[in-house]
């Protein structure tokens, strides 16, 4: 446990990017496997099923800490992180634990989930009282499941890299799709060769930069495949060894969430691997991804929902064909490929391509993009002809040309603290409009913000509280942003009767005082007519 | 039962003696517990404060402003009430305010810590009825490593930048802060530099008798100065001025009892925080609350909402009371101006200070 939580506050002291590869790679070089391949599960995010009640973990460590259930409270306010509040309140420790990091992971956190509570008591003190301050912070952290600490999967696999030699696009793959953190495992990621034999194991998905600069730099529009981008889940549909999978791109298998899907699967050739996004979609276009929401909740899928919303694969590429990855291929040969496959697939409209849309100037897509929203779409997916199927977001093959997102003026209403770097500061925010002249909650937004105007904000909330409900504020209507979101919905379960996605704070409004702000009216006129 | 003080616009007045203590504007007459510009406020007619402190109230206030100062145990008479200084082991010169009148006692703590600092005289606990104590730390996760410890951490630091090639930017206050660091950091390890800030307060405590290792004004030093192997002491107020830009590669800490918390740590973005305080932690709050045997407490400055409901339940009296005092602050200087007052100038309240 000491060299894993050494790494974790090494991880945590920086946030330059070779000091983090840095200090992954000397983990890596000098951990045994068993314990390599636990820290890469959970550095890129994996996380075990929930092990225990968060509230009787809390009620163990405020036992042990001996403080009243309040003060616990007060001290969770200051510092914004459960895990920590808890590593900071335990008594001063006076031990340091040397026992490897897959003995606690195996021994001692996931038999959690089957003990009874009094086991899982007295293991837990147990645990406390035999580590540093460090160490149970990051064992916290493991129990909780909030084991997060600044690194991407990226950096995990460039440190991997250094330590192993192969190459990042290889070691991005075996890092895919559903593996056991064993040795072996760990063995094999760091081998030269393997055979990669795992046969529902994703590519790493090519992931689109936004276009941020005017479309015209990117040279001559005949370069360029264009598509609409697709508001759905990106996944991939994988037929080998005569089964099928359904990856989302947060590596969650999902294949049994889309029967339809499964089907299309099951007609596919042998050995095909298809990228596209999983939409809901009726009458040849996309519902809204609301209902799309309704259906992913659903344990159960009875027939009435799946009639309700349908969904298809919109399919965008083919990464694997006849067993063979073909991502190296360039995009015209992928394409063509790729359209043989829908053609020859007798899906029942569930496997549907992505249109490539003609456009002899930027100019005119310029004016075609105007039809996006009614599409339902996002914008255009530019694509570089030629190009092969990268490893993650690279810049200058794949942008996305997005529309304009919708902007509103609003007032901030409430506040509340945020967590993580953000604990103790006012960082999450509601945001209302007028209906006459009631301010009616409309939106919550937390990103968008410079960290110095969060400190701003954050002062204002503090000197302008009205009133206070545990932790939100309620503050005086002074501030107006302005609100950018993607797309706006009727809502039976927001106040306001509309409910809207991705909405962040695009500009802190200085220049307007609150009864410039926008009306509810005026953003009921922006929602689809009925 | 008799109230020596009362909180009027200015903080704490006592009526009987007619003085009032760190006042936060002009008054006849001002007892000051300590320099730090949240205590003390230029504009009253008459100063009093301990002796060991009087350059840096001097230092602050100007040779215009009239000082008068008395020993740490010593006492005076102001119209009654009786006046006597007690070291509040904050920074050079601190103390606790003992009032006395008819039997009746009171001590206000001013900022305070337990810990032994070669900078200053220790904190004495001074037994009373009523103790007006700070709570800037106030809640029981914060708790101090011993500061040998801390900077056994800081020469590490020091000297993995040495052999990384990179400068060693320390913040911290230039008050307090900073002469104790300078007094715990290993010297040999390489050069030391301060900023003017810092480098004018250290001068008032060698004059003062403290020994700290020799620093050199940064200003002073000649254009092709190698920095990789120094130690540079600075307000954290010069972490975003061009000032920083001179040292080239370097690595920065920070100096703070905030830095107990990983989320303020990370905020700030500076690569390394080191949990050291001039208050006193929770532990620390503790044993000085109960070594003055008062049965009468009052909380200012911090997490007082949280101080005084656990005292209450500790079967104290114990009430909260509003003061403009900030303890120790952890954002830099905001639009105040240049030199050593900026950074314990106002500039808004702390991170998790706010009344809870």
């Amino acid at each position: 446990m000491r060299a894993f939580a050494d790494l974790y506050a090494a991880l945590d002291e920086t946030t330059k990017t070779n000091e983090k590869i840095a200090a992954m790679s000397k983990y890596f070089s000098t951990a045994p496997p068993e314990d390599i391949a636990w820290a890469v599960h959970f550095l890129i995010g994996r996380r075990p099923k929930r092990l225990i009640e968060t509230r009787k973990l809390v009620g163990w460590a405020i036992e042990e800490a001996g403080i009243p259930n309040w003060l616990f409270g007060e001290s969770y306010q200051a510092v914004g992180d459960l895990a920590e509040t808890m590593a900071l309140l335990l008594p001063s420790a006076q031990a340091s634990s040397d026992l490897p990091l897959h003995y606690w992971v195996e021994e001692r956190l996931l038999p959690l989930r089957a003990w009874d509570d009094a086991a899982r008591r007295n293991s837990l003190i147990d645990a406390w009282r035999q580590m540093s301050e460090g160490q149970r912070f990051a064992w916290n952290k493991l129990i909780t499941g909030e084991f997060r600490v600044g690194v991407s999967q990226n950096l995990v696999v460039r440190a991997l890299a250094e330590v192993s030699g192969v190459s990042t696009a290889v070691l991005a793959h075996r890092l895919m799709g559903d593996w056991e953190p064993t040795a072996d495992f760990a063995t094999q990621i760091l081998a030269k060769e393997t055979a990669d034999a795992d046969v529902s194991r994703p590519y790493p998905f090519c992931l689109a930069y936004p276009l941020d600069g005017s479309v015209e730099e990117l040279g001559a529009v005949g370069e360029w495949q264009i598509e609409w981008k697709w508001d759905g889940i990106r996944s991939q549909l994988i037929r080998r060894g005569w089964r099928t999978f359904l990856w989302s791109h947060g590596e969650e298998l999902i294949t049994e969430r889309f029967p339809e899907l499964e089907a299309v699967g099951g007609l596919l050739p042998e050995g095909t691997l298809l990228d596209g996004e999983v939409l809901p979609w009726k009458d040849g276009a996309p519902l809204p991804f609301t209902q799309m929401q309704r259906r992913i909740g659903r344990k159960e899928l009875g027939g009435k929902i799946l009639a309700e919303v349908p969904v298809v694969l919109l399919a965008f590429d083919l990464l694997e064909w006849n067993g063979e990855d073909v991502r190296e291929r360039p995009l015209e040969w992928r394409r063509q490929k790729l359209e043989e496959i829908v053609a020859g697939t007798a899906s029942d409209g569930h496997l549907v391509l992505s249109p490539v849309l003609d456009g002899t100037s930027w100019e005119e897509l310029k004016s075609t993009r105007e039809q996006a929203r009614a599409r339902g779409v996002e914008g255009f997916m530019l694509k570089r002809r030629g190009s092969p199927y990268r490893v993650g977001r690279k810049r200058g093959d794949w942008w996305k040309w997005k529309i304009n997102p919708y902007s509103v003026d609003a007032v901030l209403m409430y506040a509340q603290p945020g967590s993580g770097r953000r604990a103790s500061l006012f960082t999450d925010y509601t945001f209302g409009v007028w209906n006459g002249d009631v301010l009616v909650p409309f939106a919550k937004a937390y990103s968008g913000l410079t960290d110095d105007e969060i400190r701003q904000v954050d002062a204002f909330v503090r000197n302008n509280t009205i009133e206070k409900f545990g932790p939100v504020r309620h503050v005086k209507p002074e501030l107006v942003f302005e609100l950018a979101f993607e797309a706006i919905q009727r809502s039976s379960r927001h106040r306001s009767g509309i409910a809207v996605r991705f909405p962040r704070m695009a500009r802190w409004r200085t220049d307007k005082k609150p009864e410039d702000a926008d009306s509810l009216d005026t953003i009921r006129a922006l929602l689809p007519k009925e | 039962m008799a109230t020596l003080l009362e909180r009027n616009p200015n903080g704490l007045y006592c009526a009987q003696g007619d003085f009032d203590i760190d006042p936060w504007s002009g008054v006849d007459r001002a007892i000051i517990t300590h320099a730090h510009s949240d205590h003390l406020y230029a504009g009253s007619k008459r100063y009093l404060t301990a002796r060991a402190g009087e350059p840096l109230v001097r230092a602050r206030l100007g040779s215009d402003a009239r000082i008068e100062s008395l020993e740490y145990g010593a006492s005076i008479q102001i119209n009654g009430v009786r006046i006597s200084f007690h070291p509040a082991g904050h920074i050079l010169g601190s103390a606790q305010v003992r009032l006395e009148r008819q039997g009746e006692i009171w001590v206000v703590s001013g900022d305070y810590k337990l810990v032994p600092d070669p900078t200053c005289a220790a904190f004495e606990p001074v037994n009373c009825h009523t103790f007006i104590t700070e709570s800037t730390f106030g809640l029981p996760i914060y708790r101090w490593l011993p500061a040998g410890t801390v900077m056994d951490e800081i020469n590490a630091w020091w000297r993995s930048n040495q052999q990384a090639g990179r400068a060693s930017v320390l913040f911290g206050y230039p008050l307090g802060k900073a002469q104790r660091l300078l007094a715990g950091v290993d010297s040999s390890i390489g050069p030391i530099y301060a900023h003017g800030a810092v480098e004018q307060m250290s001068r008032i405590y060698r004059a003062s008798g403290i020994p700290l290792p020799a620093a050199a004004f940064v200003r002073d030093a000649p254009a092709r100065t190698d920095w990789t192997q120094a130690l540079i002491l600075a307000p954290l107020m010069s972490k975003n001025s061009a000032w920083l830009r001179r040292f080239g590669r370097m690595s920065t800490g920070f100096a703070s009892g905030w830095m107990r918390i990983r989320g303020t740590r990370r905020r700030r973005s500076i690569d390394r925080g080191f949990v050291l305080s001039d208050h006193a932690d929770w532990p620390g709050l503790m044993a000085a609350i109960e070594a003055t045997s008062a049965e009468r407490v009052w909380v200012t400055h911090g997490y007082r909402a949280p101080m005084v409901r656990w005292l209450a339940e500790k079967g104290l009296e114990a009430q909260l009371i509003e003061t403009q005092y900030e303890g120790e602050r952890d954002e830099a200087g905001g639009a105040t101006g240049a030199g050593g007052e900026a950074e314990t100038g106002a500039d808004g309240e702390p991170n998790g200070t706010d009344e809870v």
